[in-house]
């Protein structure tokens, strides 16, 4: 099987399991949103498929590394005046809450760190797998890459949660499906980086993170429909996918302002962790020697 | 704007403690990592010198 096909079949099988999610939660209701997703995902795929072509060439420490040095003030500049304006939004302009007051303004970090702590495992596996099926070196760095900024909002997002918890439920911590699955995730990601950081030839490290950051990417749904799911004591989503907001809509603004900060800081901070860990790995290839008599002689 | 004086917005309605540990925290493990991957970067750059050096 080539290259083309694989990740042509890995997109699609992304988009249709998106779309069954949504069929699942929502019905026929969204059948013109689930329909875009589909097309969309066919067209994402078309065009990686096409640039899988020179995937080999992209895909190499060598030309990323500068090309990550390039990106990297983009999204930090970028982070910087999310959070600022998205700060301002969250506490200067977000209404005080009629039901839990002022407390209710630790949703402007532990939302978007918990959506983070989901999305950055998404990636990082992601990256894991494509490393793991396609033996590429710099997929596996980018998964390792991520694993600490997961594993920081992850942490980030129990303990704000807990903090919330404890004026409005009256207690920091209770086992409920939402609360233990998130403390798994954190696990997960210590388990990952714990694994690689104990086995000293690189890329078996590579393949045996991979594999668990692969099956352990079952537990992502398990956190986000386990207020579905399960009677929890944590409240539903914020946000539902298609439905409108059932909060003030500067609240929402807020929100959105510091997940896209978190967002884009992520990427920063990885883009940072990538160049080191390509200049840990690599420091004996030929090329990063004559990049470090040209960069820093 | 919401609040009628500073001590106003530091108090936080009463939930001073949740609502700026929260946010500390997450400012703090912001600049941690910022500072802890400086280190990390520059301790790299200057073991590949040393080693295209030795060469």
């Amino acid at each position: 099987m080539s290259l083309k096909k694989i990740i042509f079949a890995l997109g699609l099988i992304i988009a249709l399991t998106a779309a069954t999610l949504i069929f699942f939660t929502h019905g026929l209701k969204y059948i013109g949103v689930n329909a875009a997703l589909l097309g969309l995902g066919a067209v994402l795929m078309r065009q990686s498929a096409y640039f899988s072509d020179n995937f080999y060439q992209h895909a190499s420490p060598q030309t990323f590394y500068p090309t990550a040095g390039r990106m990297i003030p983009w999204f930090a500049w970028l982070a910087a005046v999310l959070v600022i304006y998205g700060l301002y939004i969250s506490f200067a302009i977000a209404p005080t809450d009629f039901q839990q007051g002022e407390a209710y303004r630790i949703i402007f970090v532990h939302v978007p760190a918990a959506w983070m702590s989901m999305v950055i495992y998404l990636a990082m596996a992601f990256w894991a797998g494509v490393g793991l099926a396609l033996n590429s070196k710099l997929s596996a760095m980018m998964a390792q890459a991520l694993a600490p900024t997961g594993a920081i909002f992850t942490l980030l997002a129990l303990v704000t949660g807990s903090l919330w918890g404890k004026p409005m439920w009256g207690t920091y911590w209770v086992w409920d499906a939402r609360l233990t699955s998130e403390l798994i995730l954190l696990f997960l990601y210590l388990g990952f980086m714990t694994l690689q950081a104990s086995i000293d030839d690189p890329r078996k490290a590579d393949r045996a993170g991979a594999l668990l950051a692969l099956v352990g990417a079952v537990n992502i749904p398990i956190i986000y429909f386990s207020v579905k799911w399960w009677n929890t004591l944590h409240q539903g989503s914020s946000i539902n996918m298609g439905a409108a907001p059932k909060m003030a809509a500067t609240m929402f603004e807020g929100m959105i302002l510091m997940a896209l900060a978190f967002w884009m800081y992520t990427i920063a901070v990885a883009l940072i962790r990538v160049r080191c860990i390509i200049l840990e790995r690599e420091r004996n290839a030929g090329w990063v020697k004559e990049l470090s008599v040209k960069e820093i002689a | 704007m919401q609040w009628e004086s500073w001590s106003a917005f530091f108090n936080m309605g009463g939930y001073a403690f949740y609502v700026w540990f929260s946010f500390g925290l997450t400012a703090l493990c912001v600049v941690w990592e910022v500072i802890a991957l400086r280190k990390r970067s520059s301790e790299a750059l200057r073991l590949t010198r040393l080693l295209s050096q030795n060469d």
